[in-house]
């Protein structure tokens, strides 16, 4: 059943869609990033380095669930022989690379005003820093490779020994002392973190999910592209 | 359904997961004292010796614990169970404050007794505006 997707169809939207949602990321970026650097209040500790957080959370968030995401794609266009799945993978990991940079390099900015120093080698930041690397042997696995099938063996490979490293990121302030400070937002339980400062953070994350989804949408129109070149008709 | 290759191929990467997670588990578990960042005041406690290496210990600044003298910071990180004194020369971050939380790097003179090379605030998880600190703090 997967294996019909029609790239005329799909090139359609593709090539339409990005222009709406440019407009759409611009004006959800304008009101994230003016709430969160004027509206939303300081912090009774840490004062105005808590605007950084603003940009590092949701960065985080979205690495994180654009590496899950290429993981489930690869492991079920693996398993099924889904062509497509590999090249939504392959146009989403551009994105996820970026937002890992972004969130490492803010930490490291909003590290060295709070705690005293640029990096340090705790749990949570050395798993970041691993993601980092998977994402780039990924990226790598995609040039390297000239022959589609082995393409698409190792990028899988690559992301289901990535994986792993997911949950790590996410439990390492729990299961271990770190330096970085545990999860403020919880689904099940009360959040430590006012709404006044909740809200522009959400604000925020939605627009860094409209980037990569924008950059997603122009990425995978050139895969389209390339296919519709090469003749085939079909994905 | 589905044929025999699909299900083959579901069989390998559900094999190669697990013995990744366990595989990742085990080297974790074991290597849990290289993981942890800092040691709490409690678990230096227990150390079977003293050895002149590098460590650091995390926990809070003791209320009324700091005392500055010429060039050198005196202060008692606490878990609430068990403390240790901390002597450290040198600048101090700002969030550096009684009651809150410290990490120390250095090495211990002796059980009670830590000379710190290093220190780091640690920031906790909770985020709030001035007022509603002091709101709270009045309850």
């Amino acid at each position: 059943m997967f294996k019909y997707f029609e790239p005329n169809k799909i090139f359609a939207i593709t090539s339409r869609a990005p222009r709406y949602i440019l407009l759409l990321f611009i004006i959800i970026l304008s009101i994230g990033l003016t709430e969160a650097l004027i509206f939303s209040p300081e912090d009774y500790k840490q004062s105005h380095s808590v605007r950084i957080m603003y940009v590092h959370v949701p960065a985080a968030w979205i690495t994180l669930g654009i590496f899950s995401s290429i993981t489930f794609l690869s492991i079920i266009g693996y398993i099924f022989k889904i062509r497509n799945f590999f090249l939504i993978s392959k146009s989403l990991a551009p994105s996820g690379l970026v937002f890992n940079i972004i969130a490492l390099v803010t930490g490291s900015i909003w590290g060295k005003p709070t705690w005293g120093t640029w990096w340090a080698w705790d749990a949570r930041i050395t798993s970041m820093l691993i993601l980092l690397i998977f994402y780039v042997m990924y990226l790598l696995a995609w040039r390297i490779y000239e022959n589609d099938n082995k393409i698409f063996k190792v990028t899988s490979i690559i992301t289901i020994l990535g994986i792993v490293n997911v949950p790590i990121i996410k439990y390492s302030v729990d299961w271990w002392n770190t330096l970085h400070q545990p999860a403020s937002i919880n689904i099940l339980s009360k959040s430590s973190i006012h709404v006044s400062m909740l809200f522009p953070l959400l604000i925020m994350t939605a627009a860094f999910a409209l980037f990569s989804l924008l950059i997603f949408l122009m990425k995978y129109n050139t895969e389209l592209i390339k296919i519709k070149n090469k003749g085939l008709d079909r994905l | 359904m589905y044929g025999r290759k699909v299900k083959l191929r579901f069989l390998f990467v559900l094999l190669v997961l697990i013995t990744l997670i366990l595989t990742v588990y085990l080297i974790l578990k074991s290597l849990e004292e290289n993981v942890v960042y800092f040691q709490s005041p409690s678990e230096i406690k227990i150390l079977p010796k003293i050895e002149e290496k590098k460590i650091r210990v995390g926990g809070m600044v003791k209320k009324n614990s700091i005392f500055l003298e010429s060039k050198e910071i005196k202060f008692i990180i606490t878990d609430y169970k068990n403390e240790i004194n901390v002597v450290y020369s040198g600048v101090v971050p700002n969030l550096f404050a009684e009651e809150k939380g410290v990490v120390a790097e250095g090495h211990l003179k002796d059980r009670n007794y830590f000379i710190a090379t290093k220190i780091l605030a640690k920031h906790d998880e909770n985020y709030m505006p001035p007022e509603v600190k002091a709101a709270l703090e009045e309850k």
